[in-house]
């Protein structure tokens, strides 16, 4: 079965393309990483190439009748072929053909969708659990307006992958920009995962649709508010590999890369430890009570705004167009710092509320939103913030 | 029949049409309502043709450069309400209204004061559209569209009062819809001929009727979908809203209940008319008569419950996938046979190439090469990888615009001789076909490459790994779109009668039915006194 399919996938490669000049440009799925991803992939390319030879052949028939029965050619129609046996019968024939194929088809699919749909329920670390069918780790998916959270229950860690870098204004088109390879393609936090390991993927939303999509694994899923879906694969390769959100989810959809850094268990640990020191050392700052200067505030608050708010607003605080204002001479920005916290504290109509954002980060990104871009207004500190929750 | 007493009743001297406008705004008589119905279709698939070249001008290179994001998403949704509603259907309603009476021997439709209502809803709806599109550009107007025209929640329960707007306008276009399908299916069941049973119906007239049934099960389903949309936005309830208990994946059950027959609603009509262009071009009779209405009741029931392989990825059940799976991909079957009955006409036939001959003969191929993708679609792994991308998009235009929209067009190049009594001139009738072939594939065959390398559907910006594909689709977009132009000179140069022959009556060699009986142009009366058919189903003079 995947021998002829290479086969044949070579055969219409040189026929319809001519060569490989355009190989580069992706013509078909990219090679899949993980197990269910290859099998996949092979049913596609069954039906794909029983797709192709039905359509040769229809193409076939069709060409050679526009030949040969034409009026210019003083062929003269047939006016009882209607009649024939064939004409009689071809109701019952066509449709038990068109039947045998389609189950052919549907049977190759149908062992693939029940071992995909069939996603384990146990760990495998739990005494007595069904060692053919089970999960060695939780990772789950949560899609945001418009990033994804990712979170290891079992290992305690959660951290946010956001689009990145916002190096220029969204509206100009900069060749610089979008000649880079990675233009879309690039988060600030990869989520990496170990290989040879069976993951069972748990894929949620906290505001509207979303879908999970890395082509290399082989599969997507929604991301639904209430919902939580199952999926599982075992990445088999160690490699980078990048997709995005799938699921018209509003502005930015077009914004939320994915990008899966897949490596060695034990280099799975050690980047897993390194999580958990981040986290930890965010909770000191955090009960620190440290007092924050105004520059350490700016520094902090410039990265936070890149990463958090300039999809919106933009890097450089004008706003795009009539939909996400100006933060540059905002009656806010520039107004009582209260005004300002509750707007991004709470939210209002499309601008998100920024509630699980710590103190700190929440501190910075409105003193630097207050005195950026020749903005000038108090500086505000996480005290003032944690009154204000 | 009931038509001939109607006759005696009527004096026939002042039985011309009014004049001005009020000849259009209170007509009841189907070809001039038929008419209206073709020019705003005509109108809306420019209207919808502009947005789609929006789009593709927006994806010609990588990076944000006409449209902000929530534009391109409210363009996205209007192109396909514009052209599904606005269009397509439009167009075969008035395709219905001109010949269904003149086909099926009857002096009009049956509920003519319906029929214009029906039609006059339409221009309100437009309205009404047009409004949910520029509301958002007023002050306090709210946000746009933003959520593609599946409308699903909980997007679409965040978006401004232009959802509200588009809610009303899709509850007028069902109304119409409804109306106009009513009208239908008692002008068949009543109005025909002495003579024309239901088994001697042109086939233009079996589809319709298939058709409007499908469209009278469907269209209250979505009407209920939105009004629970409508509710959940301002009167308190979670219908949708999981946080409130309801479900957001309900609506998208009923909104695909709707929209999958919707497309059969698309194309049956074209397979009406395919099935009286074929034969007229091959000169011999529709092969397999029998079997092309069983496929058409066949596809539409198969057609109605099959409608949550839109949706595999939000995970139902395996019994639930594998059920919708199997179901999808029988409906090879009724289309296999449709198809094949096409290619089985044409086999032993003595054929030319007209224009409506030529679309006709590529939307067979094009129409069965959307069909193969779309078993493939209907793989459920394989659909967890095609889900929402590319592929998606260029499958369904490969079905909907050479199975609906093309096959309209070859419909009216079919029957404008009988309408205006001009041969349209056939050498732009051909740069039209060549033109607008070469620039569809152009545009949707390399998106299905897009889709499988990973380009999701509905993005504003894309990474660069897909710009040269979708340069070569922007590029073709283009010149797809200005042949539509050619199709509109043409159009108006055959009504003014600018470089045109006189049609006869019976306008093609190998053109069968009542409708080539009267002259051409058909007058405004025509079967005042019902025509008799024999029992072969032929006209008797
Ligand atoms: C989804 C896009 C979006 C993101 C991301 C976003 N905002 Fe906003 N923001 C808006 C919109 C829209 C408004 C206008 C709200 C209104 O008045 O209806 C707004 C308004 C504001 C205002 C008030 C401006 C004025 O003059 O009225 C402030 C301050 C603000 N946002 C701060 C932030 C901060 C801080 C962040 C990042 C933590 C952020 N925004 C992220 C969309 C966004
Ligand atoms: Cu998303």
């Amino acid at each position: 079965m995947r021998q002829a399919a290479k086969i044949f996938s070579l055969i219409l490669g040189v026929l319809i393309i001519s060569g490989y000049a355009f190989a580069e440009y992706g013509l078909n799925f990219p090679a899949p990483a993980t197990d269910i991803g290859q099998e996949i992939y092979d049913v596609h390319m069954f039906t794909m190439i029983v797709s192709t030879i039905l359509l040769l052949i229809i193409f076939t028939i069709i060409i050679y009748s526009l030949f040969k029965f034409r009026k210019s050619k003083g062929y003269e129609a047939d006016q009882n072929f209607h009649k024939s046996w064939f004409g009689t019968w071809s109701w019952v024939m066509v449709p038990a053909m068109v039947l045998g194929v389609d189950f052919y088809i549907a049977g190759e699919a149908q062992g693939v969708l029940d071992k995909f749909w069939n996603a384990p329920k146990q760990n495998c670390a739990r005494e007595g659990a069904n060692k053919d069918h089970c999960f060695d780790m939780n990772v789950k998916t949560i899609g945001h307006q418009w990033w994804w959270e990712y979170e290891f229950p079992e290992q305690g860690v959660n951290f946010n992958g956001k689009f990145y870098p916002i190096k220029v204004e969204s509206r100009a088109l900069d060749k610089d920009q979008t000649s880079e390879e990675l233009y879309l393609r690039d988060v600030d936090n990869q989520l990496v995962l170990p290989v040879d390991t069976t993951i069972r993927f748990l894929n949620t939303s906290v505001d509207v649709l979303h879908a999970w999509w890395v082509p290399e694994l082989g599969f997507k899923r929604d991301s639904i508010p209430g919902y939580i879906m199952e999926t599982w694969a075992t990445i088999e390769k160690e490699g980078t590999y990048r997709g995005q959100c799938a699921e018209l989810c509003g502005t930015w959809h077009a914004k939320m890369p994915i990008v899966v850094k897949a490596v060695s268990k034990a280099d799975f640990e050690q980047w897993i430890e390194g999580e958990k020191a981040k986290l930890l050392a965010k909770l000191q700052e955090a009960n620190s009570n440290k007092d924050w200067t105004k520059d350490e505030l700016m520094t902090k608050g410039e990265q936070v705004y890149n990463t958090m708010c300039a999809g919106c607003h933009q890097v450089s605080g004008l706003g795009l167009g009539a939909a996400f204002p100006a933060l540059k001479n905002s009656p806010v920005a520039m107004g009582p710092a209260a005004e300002h916290i509750n707007m991004v504290l709470n939210g209002k109509n499309t601008m998100p509320a920024w509630k699980q954002l710590s103190d700190i980060d929440l501190a910075a990104v409105i003193t630097y939103e207050r005195n950026a871009w020749g903005n000038s207004a108090s500086v505000v500190k996480p005290a003032d913030i944690k009154a204000a929750r | 029949m009931s038509t001939t007493t109607m006759n005696a009743t009527h004096s026939h001297d002042d039985h011309g049409p009014l004049k001005g406008w009020r000849r259009w705004l209170y007509s009841t008589n189907h070809k001039d309502i038929g008419t209206m119905y073709l020019i705003f279709a005509l109108i809306m698939l420019f209207l919808g043709g502009a947005s789609a070249m929006a789009i593709r001008a927006e994806l010609m290179y990588p990076g944000l450069q006409l449209l902000d994001p929530d534009l391109y998403n409210n363009i996205v949704t209007n192109h396909a309400l514009v052209m599904i509603f606005g269009a397509v259907m439009p167009a075969a309603a008035g395709l219905a209204n001109w010949m269904i009476p003149l086909m099926i021997g009857a002096p009009d439709m049956a509920l003519p004061r319906m029929n214009n209502l029906s039609f006059w809803i339409l221009p309100a709806a437009a309205l009404m559209l047009i409004l949910s599109f520029v509301v958002p550009f007023f002050p306090g107007g709210g946000s746009q569209i933003n959520t593609g025209w599946t409308l699903y929640p909980p997007l679409s329960l965040k978006v401004g009062m232009s959802m509200d707007f588009l809610i009303f306008t899709i509850h007028l276009l069902g109304v119409s819809s409804v109306l106009a399908s009513i009208n239908i299916i008692v002008t068949i069941f009543n109005m025909r001929a002495p003579g024309m049973t239901v088994w001697k119906m042109p086939m233009f007239v079996w589809a319709w009727l298939v058709t409007a049934f499908l469209l009278i099960l469907i269209v209250p389903v979505l009407a209920g979908g939105v009004t629970m949309l409508l509710f959940d936005r301002h009167f308190g309830t979670s219908f949708f809203d999981a946080a409130g208990g309801g479900d957001p994946v309900l609506f998208q059950h009923l909104f695909w209940f709707f929209g999958h027959p919707e497309v059969y609603v698309l194309l049956l009509p074209s397979i009406g008319v395919l099935s009286q262009v074929i034969p007229a071009f091959s000169r011999k009779p529709l092969f397999g008569w029998n079997s092309m209405i069983g496929a058409m009741i066949f596809l539409a029931s198969l057609g109605m419950v099959v409608w949550a392989h839109h949706q595999y990825t939000i995970g139902m059940s395996s019994a639930a996938v594998n059920y919708f799976m199997i179901g999808t991909i029988l409906i090879s079957i009724p289309v296999g046979l449709m198809k094949f009955n096409f290619i089985a006409t044409m086999w032993r036939g003595s054929m030319t190439f007209e224009t409506p001959m030529l679309f006709a003969i590529s939307i067979v191929i094009m129409f069965v090469f959307g069909g193969l993708t779309g078993v493939m679609l209907a793989i459920v792994p394989a659909d967890m990888q095609y889900h929402d991308s590319m592929f998606v998009v260029a499958h369904f235009h490969y079905v909907l615009l050479p199975g609906a929209v093309m096959a309209l067009f070859a419909g009216v190049l079919y029957w404008l001789p009988k309408w205006t009594g001009n041969m349209y001139n056939e050498k732009l009738g051909k740069w039209f076909f060549w033109t607008s072939l070469i620039g569809f594939n152009g545009t949707f065959f390399v998106q299905h490459f897009l889709g499988l390398a990973g380009m999701p559907r509905r993005i504003v910006d894309y990474s660069i790994q897909f710009a040269e594909f979708n340069f070569i689709s922007s590029i073709s977009a283009f010149v797809y779109g200005l042949s539509h132009l050619i199709f509109l000179y043409l159009v108006i140069t055959t009504i003014k009668g600018i470089g045109t022959t006189k049609a006869k009556p019976r306008s093609w060699e190998g053109a069968q039915g009542l409708e080539w009986e009267v002259e051409s142009p058909a007058p405004f009366h025509t079967w005042e006194k019902a025509p008799k058919i024999d029992k072969e189903g032929h006209y008797v003079k």
